[in-house]
């Protein structure tokens, strides 16, 4: 008799878990994956919702000056080649990184830009987590907000897909953990103060409260490395932008939040 | 100290209540924090103050001290009683200063 109503039990839970997730949290979560969005403090989400509250726009906006600014020896701007951002830049931030034949590896977004300025404009490239290289990225994935996250993870880009779920599954640092553990096995549970996400990418680059500025998902990611006693790869390495693909497979549906607000 | 941002209702009711919020970009440095690098302090330099008048008067000031976050965002309430032009100031502890002005219609 016991065990059937132990079944009641768990299937009732799981249930009410489920339906929970559907009502509660709206877009923000697709199946059983659910953005940071859902994690967040009420504080914290309105911080967001509001375009005035929300710090992330300042980048925003910068990012619009600098798609119709002129600069490199070939006197073009962004806005040149693109046109109007609302338009060309669609979608983009939703499917990104992407395979690029012509290097013959995935390149991400903040990537993307500085080949732009460095071939086409023939401008210096944008140092990482620079404020211009930041805005520029959240003002390009910013024109794809609530658009759910779609990358290909198929073709060409399947073996740079494969190495970044390896990466996310591997063992690192003096602590021995992997991505896994903390946002797979313990999302939901707390990590001293702080709650575990599911480590959704679809809201970066994201204005982070602690940062006290917008950031970039390298620069998060490496803040987890080091909070494993890992040795980081350099923002930008080849590792990290697989590993960046794999994360936006998981987050596939979420919407695109950029520029979130989270602690 | 740049891009500061302002919002006011578009047309308010005089001697109504109304909202005003206000936003500028700023570091925001503590004065509490260590260059890792130099292992020097990193000296402080916020914004101390914020004024708002209307038509050359006060209506609402503020003192700021090292704890308020970068990128301050007030939000706070005034009452006019005839149109004017609101003007909001924020300095920092380089006497630097921004202002935005804003024409209030009252109706």
């Amino acid at each position: 008799m016991r065990l059937p109503a132990l079944l009641v039990v768990v299937i009732a839970c799981a249930t009410s878990y489920t339906t929970h997730g559907v009502d509660e949290f709206g877009h923000y979560a697709v199946d059983d994956r659910r953005s940071g969005y859902t994690y967040a403090a009420a504080e914290t989400r309105a911080m967001q919702d509001d375009e005035f509250a929300n710090s992330g726009y300042i980048w925003v906006e910068k990012g619009a000056e600098l798609w119709a600014s002129e600069d490199g020896r070939a006197g073009q701007t962004c806005a040149s080649c693109h046109a109007e951002a609302a338009e060309s830049m669609r979608g983009v931030g939703a499917r990104y990184p992407v395979f690029a034949p012509e290097i013959g590896k995935l390149i991400n977004l903040e990537q993307r830009i500085n080949q732009c300025r460095s071939e086409r404009m023939q401008a210096t490239a944008w140092p990482w987590e620079s404020t211009e290289l930041l805005a520029m990225t959240a003002y390009v994935r910013h024109q794809s907000k609530d658009m759910p996250v779609s990358p290909v993870i198929d073709g060409p880009a399947a073996p740079f897909f494969a190495a970044g779920k390896a990466l996310y599954h591997t063992r690192r640092g003096q602590l021995d953990m992997a991505c896994i553990h903390c946002h797979e096995m313990n999302s939901g549970n707390k990590l001293r103060a702080q709650r575990l996400s599911q480590g959704m990418s679809n809201g970066f680059p994201t204005y982070r409260l602690k940062w006290q500025t917008l950031g970039s998902l390298h620069r998060r990611i490496i803040g987890c490395d080091d909070d494993v006693r890992a040795e980081p790869y350099p923002a930008g390495a080849d590792e990290y932008v697989n590993l960046e693909l794999y994360l936006a497979w998981r987050a596939r549906g979420l919407p695109v939040e950029t520029p979130a607000v989270r602690n | 100290m740049d891009k500061p941002r302002v919002k006011v209702p578009n047309k308010v009711k005089a001697g109504e209540p109304f909202e005003v919020k206000v936003l500028i970009s700023h570091t925001m440095e503590s004065g509490q924090r260590i260059d890792e690098a130099s292992g020097q302090k990193i000296p402080r330099m916020i914004i101390n103050a914020f004024t708002c008048k209307l038509d050359g008067e006060i209506v609402f000031s503020a003192t700021l001290h090292p704890a308020v976050s970068a990128n301050p965002y007030l939000a706070f309430y005034v009452v006019a009683e005839r149109s004017g032009e609101l003007e909001f100031t924020w300095t920092d502890d380089s006497g630097d200063s921004a202002t935005a002005t804003h024409a209030l219609e009252v109706g």
